[in-house]
């Protein structure tokens, strides 16, 4: 059987979390046996400004880098940010979307209106979007810090691995102490979609 | 037992993680380093490891002579630094290069193409060429690792510093590394003293310069060899040439061709070059930034192709280089018109509050390098230049010199806590010194933020957490000849504002000080912090606090009829809300309000 292959591109927005999620995205492909790569940048594009991660698995991977137009799966935190890395998803490509809107500084000043119509720009790059609240089911379990692994579970459904991997992952990457919030937030993600 | 502890052998790491195992690995006692993206972290996964020694230095001028120390005393030693952190640790770069080693010496340089957090582009490549020091470019976290001990073993063997280059898409990308046991160090600490090899006298310095061109003669027949330096026969129609993260790229693109892999940088290979180009129809050469493979093998007589239309600006992708070399643009969607997203202060940020004041005095603001830079954007606009790591303060006093009495008042510099301890205290000294009456703002926020929260001389602690002696900035400024040093809270932007006002207005030199924490401090992040709101009933929307630049701080539009819904007047634009999730409780913005409108949130 041949190793399936793919790439996740990661849009959000600094402090939301996304070099977490990618950590933990990519040690449980690490641990089912992936060869897998991962790229973003630290530093002064973190200080709330978009920030993307790239992460490829496969038998064997070369480049750090997703090109534009081959990403099998769009993971963005944020609507924004979602239409912005839009042209990175392959044709027919899924994108999971966290319907949370954080203001960018043109729009927080009132110079720019937030885009009424981000959703439906989405659904015309693909069919395949699926949108959550994960900010709300991170508030409802009383902990906004999980918007990210909220959002890890929704977007599980589109990756070849099995649940237990990514709790798997966590408990091996995460402080013992939020394991167990994260590993509940996991599931609450992923029962926010179906299996399709 | 989890999955990773059975496969303990293997991890994915980031090249920082792997250059700091590969310096674990490779027995490095001593490491010091000033922070610097992307370097950072190299230096803060290698404390980590049991019996080393590391240290923040004020600057990498300082870690790269503490690296030299600890060689000298017979130890594997190694700095840390991104590009332009070589530039101000070159001179004693260059001049160890001419004595040697004796515990085997690596610098780290992590060139940042693309200037993802950078204010140049500049390519360290150069330096292995103009100082004589071999460099290794790994392509990934595998060869980081591989390269960084590999270095420590050509250090010794060759007596020489060894460079090794990342790049940020090598620094901050995964990849799947297999770690080895640290090796046992070759000989035991200690100095010997060899005054023809270690005191740089003119008389010593021309006898090591012959060294110098004997050791690259005999590292360029290593490079002829070794696998590092490698062809993968291919496709024969097409050759490429190529190094570090470009390399994958290639794989990537062009997985058929024959592809010519350096892994050392310099000094670079002869016959290796002249065997593929006789193996290959046409040659491309593939690199990020400038043509440093290419001119070399131009300069061989080879006819090889490159920046003609390989770009020289910026970092390379698959796609990029596809497109480069067939010359055909592969269709993807055009990307989505959206609201750009720069990088911001934080909410709560104390440096928010200065440039607010400061904007009001309408000053020409020398700037420098730290998450302060941000405030040249809008709303605050409140920085006119930016060159390096300590310049505002030297380009405060030269425009004060250059304007006369013209520019009396009109000149102010603002730099952080540990940028100015990084260079910035010799510009202060020049002002007092030379008669300048600059205003110097220097922004105390307890931490080295920009990079990520590192200690610094001032924050009371080392690298290893160990509480140590802080510099003292308003005792350091006044034993500089300052008289007029001051400190005040950001946050209390009335407070600071009168304080600039005065200050600026005296001709003679000042210093103020901006005391308050960065906003993302562990110990700030746990204090119970209030959380303001705005009183819908209240807001004229007016947008005083939105001139704040705030992310907290959102502006909600409305249309005529909203507005009267709302039960404001039709002409109303819209009103500020405060997001609870965001706001950090600083307090600067209730202030701002006439109307009273912000007001803590009752929980």
């Amino acid at each position: 059987m041949s190793v399936p292959k793919g790439d996740v591109f990661l849009a959000g927005v600094g402090g939301q979390g996304t070099l977490l999620a990618s950590e933990v995205l990519c040690d449980a492909f690490l641990l089912s046996g992936f060869d897998v790569k991962k790229s973003e940048v630290h530093g002064m594009a973190q200080r709330g400004g978009s920030v993307t991660t790239h992460l490829r698995f496969g038998p064997k991977v070369f480049s750090p880098l997703i090109e534009p137009g081959k990403a099998d799966l769009l993971i963005a935190f944020e609507k924004i940010e979602a239409l912005r890395f839009a042209h990175y998803l392959r044709p027919g490509g899924a994108m999971v979307v966290n319907a949370q809107e954080i203001f960018p500084p043109s729009v927080a000043t009132g110079h720019e209106r937030y885009p009424q119509d981000a959703v439906e720009r989405l659904r015309a790059v693909t069919d395949r979007l699926h949108m959550v609240d994960a900010l709300a089911a991170a508030m409802s379990m009383r902990e906004v810090r999980a918007v990210n692994i909220v959002l890890m579970g929704a977007a599980s459904h589109f990756l070849p691995l099995p649940e237990a991997a990514y709790e798997e992952a966590m408990k091996a990457r995460l402080p013992e102490k939020i394991v167990d919030v994260n590993v509940r937030a996991f599931r609450a993600g992923r029962a926010l979609l179906q299996q399709t | 037992m989890s999955v990773l502890e059975k496969k303990e052998e293997i991890r994915l790491l980031s090249g920082n993680e792997a250059i700091a195992r590969g310096a674990f690995e490779a027995g490095v006692k001593v490491a010091s380093a000033y922070p610097g993206t992307p370097s950072t972290e190299i230096l803060e996964n290698f404390v980590r490891y049991e019996g080393v020694y590391a240290e923040w230095a004020p600057n990498e001028k300082v870690a790269v002579e503490v690296a030299i120390g600890a060689s000298m005393g017979g130890v594997r030693a190694l700095a840390t630094m991104k590009h332009v952190g070589v530039n101000v640790a070159a001179d004693p770069i260059f001049t160890v290069s001419y004595t040697g080693v004796r515990g085997g010496l690596v610098f780290v340089t992590a060139d940042d193409p693309e200037l993802h957090s950078s204010q140049n582009e500049q390519d360290s490549r150069h330096y292995a060429v103009a100082a004589k020091i071999p460099m290794l470019e790994p392509s990934d976290s595998f060869e980081a690792k591989e390269f960084t001990r590999l270095a420590f073993e050509l250090s010794e063997k060759y007596d020489t510093p060894v460079f090794l280059r990342s790049t940020t898409r090598i620094s901050h990308a995964k990849g799947v590394v297999r770690l080895d046991a640290p090796v046992a160090p070759a000989f035991p600490p200690g100095f010997h003293p060899d005054p023809a090899k270690w005191v740089m006298l003119p008389v010593n310095g021309k006898r090591r310069h012959i060294v110098v061109e004997e050791r690259t003669k005999a590292l360029r027949e290593f490079a002829e060899s070794w696998d590092g330096n490698r062809i993968e026969w291919g496709d024969r129609s097409l050759g490429i040439i190529t190094a570090g993260v470009s390399y994958q790229y290639v794989k990537e693109a062009f997985p058929d061709a024959s592809v010519l892999k350096i892994g050392l940088a310099w000094p670079l290979p002869v016959r290796l070059f002249r065997e593929f180009a006789a193996g290959v129809t046409r040659i491309v050469v593939v690199e990020e930034l400038d043509p440093h493979l290419e001119t070399h093998v131009k300069s061989l007589g080879i006819r090889a192709q490159g920046k003609e239309f390989i770009p020289i600006v910026g970092e390379l992708d698959p796609r990029i280089v596809r497109q480069a070399i067939t010359g055909e643009a592969i269709p993807v969607r055009v990307p989505e018109p959206v609201p750009s997203r720069p990088p911001n202060l934080c909410p709560g940020c104390p440096h928010r509050g200065l440039f607010f004041a400061l904007k009001k005095l309408k000053v020409t603001v020398t700037g420098d390098i730290g998450c302060y830079t941000l405030a040249t954007l809008p709303p605050l606009g409140a920085m006119d230049t930016c060159i390096c790591m300590g310049a505002s303060i030297g380009n405060a006093h030269g425009m004060e010199k250059a304007l006369g009495p013209d520019g009396a008042g009109k000149v102010v510099a603002v730099i952080g806590d540990s940028t100015f301890l990084h260079s910035g205290v010799t510009g202060l000294m020049n002002v007092v010194y030379n008669r300048g009456a600059s205003t110097v703002i220097l922004l105390d926020n307890d931490t080295t933020a920009m990079t990520g929260a590192q200690e610094n001389p001032a924050t009371g602690k080392t690298l290893h957490g160990e509480p140590t002696r802080r510099t003292d900035l308003p005792a350091l400024c006044r034993a500089l000849g300052v008289e007029h040093v001051y400190t005040v809270n950001p946050h209390d932007m009335k407070q600071t504002e009168a304080v600039l006002r005065r200050e600026v207005a005296r001709p003679e030199p000042s210093v103020i000080i901006t005391k308050a924490p960065c906003a993302l401090l562990p110990e700030h992040r746990r204090k119970k912090r209030p959380v303001y709101e705005v009183i819908a009933d209240l807001c004229t929307g007016c947008k005083a606090c939105s001139q704040l630049g705030c992310p907290a701080i959102e502006w909600v539009p409305f249309t005529p009829e909203e507005a009267v819904a709302a039960g404001k007047k039709a002409t109303q634009k819209g009103m500020a809300r405060i997001s609870p999730l965001l706001c950090d409780g600083c307090n600067q913005c209730p202030p701002l309000c006439k109307f009273q409108a912000i007001l803590e949130k009752k929980s």
